[in-house]
């Protein structure tokens, strides 16, 4: 089986946001880069499929700077087998012109033989947060499609996928080839080994440029909500503050006294 | 083109057998403020059993149009069903009725019904808005001004969505302020939407439902949550934050840090990538407060940290803090509610 997975690479954020001067990124001067949580899972959800069904390709798809050629290494240190990178200026693209630009790689892929029985995506991405990427991919593909998929059993020509729904979970027949949305959870995602990581520098990436289609919305700025730091009120230190957090749960309401 | 809703501002509405959704009047309400200031009408579509009664009570929010689908169960069966059906129906209504926008609230159905409607019809989509308005200098025909949220809500984008016909989800909280509930308009009209014809797409179907698991008190809906996070330091000192939870009648969530780790569950995690919870209290025990994680639990009325560092990320949200090692703050309050004989609040 074939299964090609979008990543996204983005700002491994930690305890605070800062912005770039003209704010139109986050300023990521002195963060990390990763991929989202959900992406993580798609990864590792491939290489454990492609594994138990005895044989196919896995293909790692990234659009981004140049850079995020280290989101591929990556996700090949895990295990993925192809690495593609749609190489952007840096500059955000809007989901319209990444699906577009997705489109052309399932297609070319499977003109030279790469039919992808299953393109997985993360549920949204973790900095734009569109969640129509995957739909939008499906739709030009005239594939069928699930989000939010925290389960997913290969049966022969279809999945079973799991989500959560409003009561409980919901289990879907999707009929491959098909385009699933996954979230964390779906699976504990590896680490990569010294040897993975080894055999992910001899893997050629293949990178194009995309052309870029227009499409909507158009970011003009970002800003960081005005939340008020909250006063916080310190109750004590260690210990000796139990019956003053006491008090506060009696006062609140939490606990009869 | 029928010349009926062209131009308007159309709200999809969720809603439980009849009951219209919480979160589709809080998108109603942000939808009515945009009809009101392009001057557009306001109208609704509410699809699958029970659609009508939503449509008749939407009445009472001042819906004077309503489009339906698929009351009954029918031979098409219940839409949501097909996670297919519900788009299709709205690219139906997208393509003749050409609206000047179709709002949903950004839940988990209304956004990808959204996102499909916008796919099949290739128009844009912004998902996650809090505010909506004309753009300032620019045809109000043509482009509107955006505000949305990324990384969860850390950070805000203004955005620009040009376009005769665009839609847009409405998160959560957007709106929940200054919503003026407009008078009666009566029984609305209800439109019985028509399929675009030819098969339903029905490849993708539901098989089967699997209940929750009774017992215990969910994480999304708990009154008080006890956090752990890296502080924990291993799974089995859950034990105590388990034991206070229980005594405050509320449950346990935790950190990406612990579920990476593998201590707890996923099912338990708090954050961007878990679950929201918005308790009355939150008490986050050895949790240095990752924008990840402070997205999960922005909801919370307050928030206890427990934390040997003073200058941790969560100090700076918190509401009240104890400075201090959880392994004994945490068995000093359990040893005081224990001492006062306390029981949980009603």
């Amino acid at each position: 089986m074939n299964i090609l997975v979008c990543v996204k690479r983005v700002p491994a954020t930690g305890g605070r946001v800062t912005l770039t001067g003209d704010g139109l990124a986050i300023d990521a001067r002195f963060l990390s880069f990763t991929i989202s949580p959900h992406e993580e899972c798609a990864v590792e959800e491939a290489v454990r499929l492609v594994e138990a069904s005895g044989g196919g390709t896995t293909t790692v798809l990234t659009l981004g700077a140049e850079a995020a050629a280290d989101q591929l290494r990556d996700a090949l240190a895990v295990g993925m087998t192809r690495a593609i990178h749609l190489v952007t200026d840096g500059e955000d693209w809007d989901p319209m012109a990444t699906a577009a630009a997705i489109v052309g790689v399932v297609r070319a892929d499977a003109a030279e033989g790469f039919d992808h029985d299953l393109v997985l995506f993360g549920n949204e991405a973790a900095d734009s947060g569109d969640y129509q990427v995957p739909i939008r991919v499906a739709a030009a593909l005239d594939r069928p499609w699930l989000t939010g998929v925290k389960g997913l059993d290969v049966e022969g020509t279809s999945v079973r996928a799991r989500r959560d729904g409003t009561r409980g979970q919901e289990v879907y027949h999707v009929p491959l080839p098909a385009v699933l949305a996954v979230r964390e959870g779906l699976n504990r995602p590896r680490y990569p080994s010294i040897p993975g990581r080894l055999r992910a520098k001899k893997v050629a990436i293949m990178a194009t440029r995309p052309e870029r289609q227009v499409g909507g919305p158009t970011m003009i700025r970002l800003r960081v909500p005005d939340e008020e730091d909250a006063q916080v009120h310190v109750l004590g230190t260690g210990a000796e503050a139990a019956p003053a957090v006491v008090d506060l749960l009696e006062s609140l309401g939490l606990v009869n006294p | 083109m029928s010349g009926l809703g062209a131009g308007a501002v159309i709200v999809f509405v969720e809603h439980a057998t009849g009951e219209p959704a919480p979160a589709s009047l809080a998108a109603l309400a942000v939808a009515r403020g945009l009809a009101d200031a392009l001057g557009a009408p306001l109208e609704a579509v509410a699809l699958g059993e029970g659609a009508v009664a939503a449509a008749s009570a939407l009445g009472a929010h001042g819906l004077g149009v309503v489009h339906v689908a698929h009351d009954d169960k029918g031979d098409a069966g219940r839409p949501f069903d097909t996670p297919a059906l519900p788009g299709r129906l709205l690219a139906h209504l997208l393509v003749t009725n050409a609206p000047r926008a179709l709002i949903a609230a950004a839940t988990a159905r209304g956004t990808e019904t959204l996102a499909y409607a916008a796919a099949l019809t290739n128009l844009p989509l912004a998902a996650a808005c809090t505010q909506v308005s004309a753009a300032d200098g620019e045809d109000p025909a043509r482009a509107l001004s955006v505000t949305r949220l990324r990384w969860g809500g850390s950070v805000l984008e203004e955005a620009r969505l040009d376009g005769a016909t665009v839609l847009l989800t409405v998160a959560d909280g957007a709106g929940a302020d200054g919503a003026v509930p407009a008078p009666p308009a009566g029984a609305p009209r209800i439109i019985t939407l028509a399929d675009e014809g030819g098969q339903p797409d029905t490849r993708v179907r539901l098989v089967e439902r699997v209940a929750s698991a009774a017992g215990g008190v969910s994480l999304a809906e708990a009154r008080v949550v006890v956090g752990g996070g890296r502080g924990v330091g291993g799974p089995d000192a859950f034990g105590l934050l388990e034991e206070l939870a229980a005594l405050l009648g509320g449950t346990v969530g935790v950190s990406r840090v612990v579920t990476g780790a593998g201590w707890r569950p996923h099912s338990e995690q708090v954050g961007q990538t878990g679950t929201r919870i918005s308790p009355d209290l939150y008490i986050a025990c050895g949790i240095s407060g990752a924008i990840q994680h402070i997205v999960g639990c922005r909801g919370a009325r307050a928030i206890l940290a427990i934390n040997t560092d003073r200058d941790a990320p969560i100090m700076a949200r918190a509401t009240y803090a104890v400075v201090g090692d959880l392994h004994a703050v945490v068995p000093a309050i359990i040893a005081e509610l224990r001492r006062r004989g306390a029981t949980p609040g009603a």
